[in-house]
Formats: C-alpha cells, structure tokens, sequence
C-alpha cells in the first residue's frame, strides 16, 4: 500500500482543522500582529524569538522610544572609565533583519476591548496580541524633594541607562579629589540587586586610581546589603578599605538639593559632592495607564505560563515591572527568560494550540568589583503547577566562592551573547 | 481500501504532530542556555557554542558538571537545577543545530 499525495493532504488537512499541525502556508507558523511596547532586553527578545518560531508567519511592530538600546549592565563600567557608550550600546538593525518593525515612538495609552495602542506621535496600532516590557518608572514620592527635573539635572539615577550614564561619569570627573560620591539605594524590591553595590565599587575603583582621597558613601535604605552580601564585603574590605563605607538603614526622609544633603529618618544627615539618588521605582507607566499594575499599587502579576496579565487579556507582562515570583531577581538576564517563555505561548496561542508547558528558567548576574574582578550569583527556576508560580529548584544556583578575573572574562561574554540574543 | 490509506496518513501524521510537540517543547527548553550561549547555540564568543554538539556530550558534560567532577565557575550549579529528562531536551535541540 503506498499513499500518495493526495491522501496525504486530505488527512493533514484534517489535522490542521483541529489546530494539530503548525500552520504551513508560506512556511510560517501562526498569523496576526503582535506590538511589542519596550526594546529592551524583554522586548527585544520577544519579538526576535516570536519571529523566529512563527518563522515569519507573526508580524512583530516594536515600539521604543530611544534610538538604540543601552544596556544596564555593564554601564557602571562606563562610570569608572572603563568602558565607553558605545560598548554598550546596540542598535535595532538586528530585529528589523529579523522582519520586527520598530517605531521610534512612546506608547501613551492602551485599550484592551479595541486591542489598540496610542503612540505619542505616530497614531495607534492594532493587536491582537500585546507585549508590554516597559521596565521600572520611579515613585517621586518616596524622595521627599526630589523631582523629575531635578533628576535629570543635578541629583541622578543613573538606573536607566543612557544620558543619565554620561552625566553620572562627567559628575564623578568634575569632582575635586577629597569629595564624597553617596550613592542612595532605594528599598527592596528594585531592579538590579546587586547593582548598586556593583556601581559602589566601580566608583570606589576609580577614585583609588584618580582620586584617591574621595569617598564613597553607600546609603542603603535596607537593613543590609541586598545581594551577593559576603563577596562584595569581602572585596569592599581588600580593595576599597578607607574609601568605601557602607550604612544600612538609611531610609531617605527629605533632600536639600541647594545644600547637597540627604536626610534620613533614623541617622545623621549626609553632604555630598555628588547625591546619586535611586528612587523608589514600580512597573513602567504604560502599564499603570493600560491597568496591567495589580500588586502593591507598584507591580504587574500575571500567569507565569504565558506571562498573560492577571487583569487583561492578550496582553503579556515581562522583566522588571512584574511582581516577581519567591527568590525570582528583577535583572536583564531574568527578563530575556520572561520573554521566551511569552514567546513560546504566544506563537502556540497564535496557531491555535494551548500554551505548552513552561520551560526551565534561568538567571545569571555578574558583578564586577573592580576592571577586572566579578563575582556571579546564578539560580534555576522551575513551574510549580500546583503553586501557580516558579520557584527556585532546590540545591540548583550559588555564588563565586570569591571574586576572579576568570568570572570578568566571562561577565563581558555573557553581556555580548545576550545582546546579539535580545537585538541580533 | 482507500480508509486504510486515509488511517495511515492520519496514523504517521500523529507520530509526526507528537515530534512536531517534541520538538517544540525541547526548543522552548534548550533556548534558556541562549542567553550566555548564543541564539540557537550559535556563541558570539567568549562562551562555549552549543549548536552541533552531539547529544551524548552534552548529557555527560552536564552530568559531570551536576557531580562536580567537571570543574566550573557557574556551570556546576545550574546543571543541577534540570532532571535527566530535561538535559536530554536540551541535548536533542542543540544536537539538532547546525
């Protein structure tokens, strides 16, 4: 008995009808239109991978409002000098090779019943499916006297990478030998645990090679540090003894910005040269406008299967402005993982097949404590059906047992493989 | 006569959508290594490429690395965050990679 062709097609065609096949025509899998509202290492990923696995079956329009991607990580090696804007910034070429549209453009609005986005300039867009990865927007309110132009001007962030980088580097260049960098870190949960611990050490580093009579001051309004706690005392204690010190509990309770001078609410005030205050931050603000922040009037939850949101359908949360899951960190490498999960589900839903069952999940972080010297703190997080949410799998994860050149090597290669995974 | 060919068609048609699902499942899986490792397995530099890697050397890597006896930075401790079954995934999809 042989089948031939026609058999064939008659029983495929069958199939297809029950959504059991992928969808074939011009070789794609899935149809319809995805926005994606952020291009960052969420939005990035997600709408290369959805490309990817549809091959080309989904069309993906990216909507950022920066001309090109800075990364996070990594730029607080742009603050001690050793490395330049440029080596960490990327461009979007990569995704539009990949058949992404990207609209250089800020999402304003969203209506989940129409399944549309308002864009600043550049009208609205349809969905049928909507990603929105807009990373963390700052909660003034919890600097008393701090603004947003203030922010921007005289007392920095820095917490997003970009021209706030270089106006970090140029305040720490313009500072006389002799004065003090206080870096004030926000409470827990923040984007990047480690990372203002990392930037205390960059900033230590370079002042122990230029300005080796300044200060840094970290002003923690947590009551230790956040992450990778040993090994950055340790590397605080060899490296930076004498101009380093660290404060917890340092709960900021109003700023004078014309005296350069923090207060807090249980210990003396601090006058600094340069006030590197990182507010208090939530989900980005399109997604407070598109009723996507469900917890603690600050983050998104949604189904860790899929990353849908919790209150709107066919709209999917990732990275830094969902309400972490136990042990889950808010980092880039984090985020990439969201988006391949949303990936996955969405490309299944889009063809007519249920979301498939959540894959193993990662993350990885590197900081560096000096130019040449990191220390990593990794985790493995699997999908507890019953719980609803993914936990970290037991005796999975750790640290470095100390900070090594090695892990330095290796934390510039992770940054370029991630890069060329979210963008190229 | 013709319904037989019809159940064979339909019959081989299951094997293919279950492989189909297979495979899927074992993309989704192997693409959390893409981050350090590359798209598809594909290495930038600076990281080991994946893409092409016989499935058997890659079960017995992550199984030394789960032992300790393959010494590592970081490896050690992610590989043992995944099953047998899970590594296996991940080795059929890179296995896979050209």
């Amino acid at each position: 008995m042989t089948l031939n062709r026609r058999d064939f097609i008659k029983a495929t065609g069958a199939a297809a009808a029950f959504g059991m096949l992928h969808g074939c025509a011009g070789g794609g899998q899935g149809s319809g239109h995805v926005v994606v509202i952020g291009g960052g290492f969420g939005g990035g990923t997600a709408a290369k991978y959805i490309r990817m696995w549809s091959n080309g079956g989904i069309n993906v329009t990216l909507v950022e409002p920066n001309p090109a991607f800075v990364s996070c990580p990594v730029s607080n090696l742009v603050l001690s000098g050793d490395k330049t804007m440029a080596d960490i910034t990327t461009g979007y070429d990569g995704l539009r090779k990949h058949g992404v549209t990207v609209i250089q453009d800020t999402a304003v609005a969203v209506d989940p019943v129409k399944r549309t986005v308002t864009l600043a300039k550049n009208g609205s867009l349809s969905y049928d499916r909507l990603i929105v990865s807009p990373g963390i927007d700052f909660m003034w309110e919890t600097v008393p006297g701090l603004t947003p132009a203030l922010a921007d001007s005289k007392i920095l962030h820095a917490w997003k990478a970009g021209p706030q980088t270089v106006a970090l580097r140029k305040q720490l260049e313009d500072m006389p030998d002799g004065g003090v960098y206080a870096l004030c870190v926000p409470k827990s949960p923040y984007r990047c645990p480690p990372g203002p611990y990392e930037r205390a050490s960059m900033v230590a580093a370079y002042f122990k090679a230029k300005k080796p009579k300044s200060k840094v001051l970290i002003l923690d309004a947590n009551e230790d540090v956040q992450s990778k706690k040993g090994l950055f005392m340790k590397a605080w204690k060899d490296l930076y003894s004498g101009i380093l010190e660290y404060r917890p509990n340092h709960a900021i309770s109003a700023l004078d910005a014309n005296a350069m001078t923090v207060k807090f609410e249980f210990s003396d005030a601090v006058k600094a040269n340069v006030l590197n205050i990182v507010p208090g931050h939530g989900a980005g603000n399109i997604a407070r406008a598109a009723g996507l922040v469900t917890a603690n009037n600050r983050w998104c939850e949604v189904d860790w299967r899929t990353m849908e949101s919790i209150a709107q359908k066919n709209i999917h949360v990732l990275g830094d402005a969902t309400l972490s899951a136990p042990a889950m960190p808010k980092s880039g490498q984090m985020t990439t993982q969201h988006a391949k999960l949303a990936a996955g589900a969405i490309v299944a839903l889009m063809s007519g097949q249920e979301a498939p069952d959540p894959m193993v999940i990662a993350n990885t972080c590197y900081s560096f404590v000096s130019s040449n010297s990191t220390v990593h703190v990794a985790s493995v997080h699997t999908y507890d059906a019953k719980e609803k949410t993914f936990k970290v799998v037991p005796g999975s994860g750790g640290l470095s047992s100390a900070a090594n050149e090695q892990e330095a090597k290796y934390a510039m290669a992770w940054a370029k493989n991630v890069w060329a995974d979210a963008l190229l | 006569m013709k319904y037989r060919k019809l159940a064979l068609a339909a019959s081989l048609l299951g094997f293919a959508a279950t492989a189909l699902a297979d495979d899927v499942l074992n993309r989704n899986m192997a693409s959390a290594c893409a981050s350090c490792h590359g798209t598809n397995g594909h290495s930038v530099g600076g990281m080991d490429p994946l893409a092409g890697m016989p499935k058997d050397e890659m079960i017995r890597k992550m199984k030394d690395f789960r032992t300790d006896a393959k010494p590592a930075t970081l490896m050690h401790q992610l590989a043992k965050g995944y099953t047998d079954q899970q590594v296996e995934m991940i080795a059929n999809y890179y296995a896979a990679q050209k």
